[in-house]
């Protein structure tokens, strides 16, 4: 049986024959500018400045995100309740979160008295490395990809788990009961939820036979997985998103910030620019978790395709894979704003019973649907 | 360091709410003992805002000690206003006209509309979700700007005076309300939807806060705190002042006693105000608003007792009078202070996420227990 879920799945694979998808692509450019740098400088020397490019393009991308990111929130977080948000700076209020970079960035970094200081300072910056990190093996758009990992599902599920880390630090190291008491909260919850996202994410591993993220978008040239996959892979896109709402601490699940329990939580005693790179690391999680779930359920930058539609293909195809992407990105960004501006804030026992009670027992005998799914060949 | 932290008599984490937490909404402290995330004991310290607003009175002529109480419970300021307004008409044995008591009526409703409203949002805003506070604003607005129109102020109206109210309607006022009650109609239901009939919501308040209808008795719960527990406590029904006994309006009671039944009875109890304010709104009768009185204000010797239901529950006030102009002593029974007392029971052993939704529901107004 065993050996039959091995041979099974490549064969799979196989059947999808190899389209070729005239969305336009960034090797091209990239090609190109590897090209020009092997010859002007030699390939050592190409690679350190490719590694620089690609640095400087992770660091600008970081510092843009939480820009939009923030604006965004504020924008929608107005429309939800009925009043305008920020409209003062630049056209729109657009400039608002601009404004604010520069004040935090001029801000006092305080350490408490108290505090263990190594810890408290590198909390932050923890926080901050694990969200560019889990940057790397994103395709953000056709061969627009930092690092084209094979294991890149496992890779990103290990390195996500960092991030309670720094929480813990921040709460332990600040000397400060609240901040404590929120960085307990978050190291339960970000670890009880964890399985349930990873499986969920497995549901789309068993499908495709890959933990590559190049093959799992490849995989749904035909129809992305969330259309594919009946049922199953449905139950597992809702548990993914409830997980890893959860993950990145985003309300209904902010309990380790939880502002009428515990004032702010794990970053009670920060402020300035320490303050502001948790702020920025909590919006690059979120839109580095709806870029997961936008790669693993809905194709990443894969154009939506109707069966045989000809015409209305060809029409999809034109549109640029990075705006397919990033707009699936800012669709599931929308949802878990949406939550966040919705709903209230469940109790930490709460909490913890949705987690173990119901989503990971769902999720296990989803995967275990969806295994059989898989081998059977159910799915589209 | 971290033995400073975790380090107690018993082991237990002491943490500080307040004075300054967003969650007592006000400077109340609240020494809380936890074991892990379970509260063992819950301690409130009092006297961050404390004005001496009694001390304050004995010095002040009756016509004037009543605009002070408006800075005691200030979301319900008509209705202190109403409470000493009608302890010196008692005193004096002042006739109140019959358009005076109306408008005092509509009024107090109305405060006690905008009062639940500003309960409910930041009740929702304890238990995480913003939005409801924006949504209760929307329809408090509409009744402050009614009240700015007649009084000339949103906050502290200091509309009633002994013998009446300061100054007659604005000619709009009818109009105005007329339009709050088709908001209020139009709106209504997007509480529930967002709020009360909201899954997580009914997880965090249902079963939290339990305090049983003795408890309630012994602890001197008054008001929807007391209704929720199914004690029926509700002055406007029990010893009518005004014109409450003539109105058609039920005591809204829930027996869970839980923090979800006090959170019911709340909104319930918005309800029932505007089925006064419908009643009375097209039937102000002609006359005066004011009763012709001295112009100072004389109290005979002796000790004088009034009661009236505010937004929060029984609000007390007794003068003890001397003969003179002013108070010779002066004792407002507040009704937060009473619930506030009855907070350590209800949430010992419960979260410290349950804290805030049995202090939400308590109604807690900081200046009102301090004074």
């Amino acid at each position: 049986m065993y050996e039959r879920i091995i041979t099974v799945l490549p064969v799979k694979k196989i059947k999808e024959k190899k389209q070729n998808i005239t969305v336009w692509s960034f090797a091209d450019i990239s090609k190109t500018i590897d090209q020009w740098l092997n010859d002007w400088v030699g390939a050592t020397w190409a690679t350190v400045f490719e590694m620089v490019i690609a640095g400087v393009c992770v660091i600008g991308l970081f510092a843009l995100l939480g820009l939009v990111l923030v604006i965004m929130e504020r924008k929608v977080a107005a429309w939800i309740q009925i009043r305008l948000g920020p409209n003062r700076v630049g056209p729109k209020g657009m400039l608002q979160s601009l404004a604010d970079t520069v004040k935090l960035l001029v801000k006092e970094g305080m350490t408490p008295d108290g505090a263990d200081k190594f810890l408290f300072n590198l909390a932050p910056f923890i926080a901050m490395i694990v969200a560019m990190l889990l940057m790397a093996p994103i395709a953000f758009a056709k061969d627009f990809q930092m690092w084209d990992l094979n294991v890149g599902v496992l890779y990103i599920s290990a390195v996500s788990s960092i991030s309670v880390i720094s929480i813990l630090m921040a709460g332990w190291a600040s000397n400060n009961k609240y901040s404590l008491l929120g960085a307990m909260r978050s190291g339960a919850q970000i670890v009880s939820y964890e399985l349930s996202a990873g499986l969920s994410v497995l549901a789309i591993v068993v499908l495709t036979g890959s933990l590559s993220l190049t093959d799992i978008i490849q995989s749904q040239q035909n129809g992305w997985w969330i259309f594919k996959g009946h049922i199953p892979v449905i139950i597992a896109f809702i548990t993914f998103i409830i997980a890893v709402t959860a993950e990145t601490n985003r309300a209904p699940f902010d309990l380790a910030e939880a502002e009428s329990e515990l004032t702010a939580g794990f970053h009670t005693e920060y402020s300035g620019m320490k303050f502001a790179l948790f702020f920025l690391a909590e919006y690059v999680n979120v839109f580095i978790v709806c870029a997961i779930g936008a790669t693993l359920f809905l194709g990443g930058w894969m154009p939506f395709h109707i069966g045989s539609w000809e015409g209305f293909n060809h029409v999809m195809d034109y549109i640029p894979s990075s705006i397919w992407f990033f707009g699936k990105t800012f669709f599931l960004i929308f949802l878990i704003m949406w939550f966040r501006w919705t709903f209230p804030r469940l109790r930490i026992d709460q909490l913890l019973n949705l987690e173990w009670k119901y989503l990971l027992p769902i999720s296990m005998i989803n995967l275990l649907l969806v295994t059989v799914m898989a081998i059977m060949g159910w799915h589209f | 360091m971290f033995e400073e932290v975790a380090k107690t008599a018993e082991g237990d984490l002491v943490i500080n709410v307040g004075p300054q937490h967003p969650a007592t909404h006000g400077v109340l402290h609240l020494l809380i003992t936890l074991n892990g995330e379970t509260i063992k004991k819950v301690e409130p310290h009092l006297g961050y805002i404390h004005r001496s607003i009694e001390k304050m009175c004995e010095s002040l002529t009756y016509r004037q000690f009543i605009y002070v109480t408006s800075r005691m419970d200030y979301l319900s300021a008509h209705i202190n206003n109403h409470a000493c307004a009608l302890c010196v008409e008692k005193g004096m044995q002042i006739e109140v006209p019959d358009r005076a008591k109306v408008i005092r009526v509509l009024m107090d409703e109305l405060t006690r509309i905008a009062s639940h409203e500003l309960w409910w949002g930041a009740m929702a805003m304890d238990l995480g979700a913003f939005t409801p506070f924006f949504h209760a604003f929307r329809e408090r607005e509409t009744i402050n700007d009614i009240m700015e129109e007649t009084c000339g102020a949103r906050l502290t109206m200091n509309y009633m005076v002994p013998g009446g109210v300061m100054q007659d309607l604005h000619p709009d006022f009818q109009r105005r309300v007329k339009e709050f009650l088709v908001l209020y109609k139009r709106k209504i239901h997007e509480y529930d939807e967002m709020v009360t009939g909201n899954i997580i919501f009914q997880n965090r308040m249902k079963g939290v806060g339990y305090i049983s209808p003795e408890d309630v008795i012994s602890y001197g719960v008054t008001g929807p705190a007391a209704r929720g527990s199914g004690v029926s406590s509700d002055i406007r029904k029990l010893y009518p002042y005004e014109i409450y006994d003539k109105l058609q309006f039920d005591e809204v009671l829930e027996t869970a006693g839980d923090s979800f039944a006090r959170y019911l009875v709340r909104l319930r109890e918005m309800d029932q105000s505007i089925r006064i304010v419908e009643q009375l709104i097209d039937n102000i009768p002609e006359g005066d608003f004011q009763a012709k009185t001295k112009a100072v204000l004389k109290l005979p010797k002796g000790e004088f007792y009034t009661r009236v239901e505010t937004a929060r529950g029984e609000l007390g006030v007794y003068i003890v009078s001397e003969g003179g102009t002013t108070p010779y002593r002066i004792k407002f029974r507040s009704p937060g202070f009473s619930n506030l007392s009855a907070l350590d029971h209800m949430v010992r052993g419960g979260k410290l996420g349950d804290l805030v939704a049995s202090m939400g529901t308590l109604d807690l107004v900081i200046p009102d227990i301090d004074r």
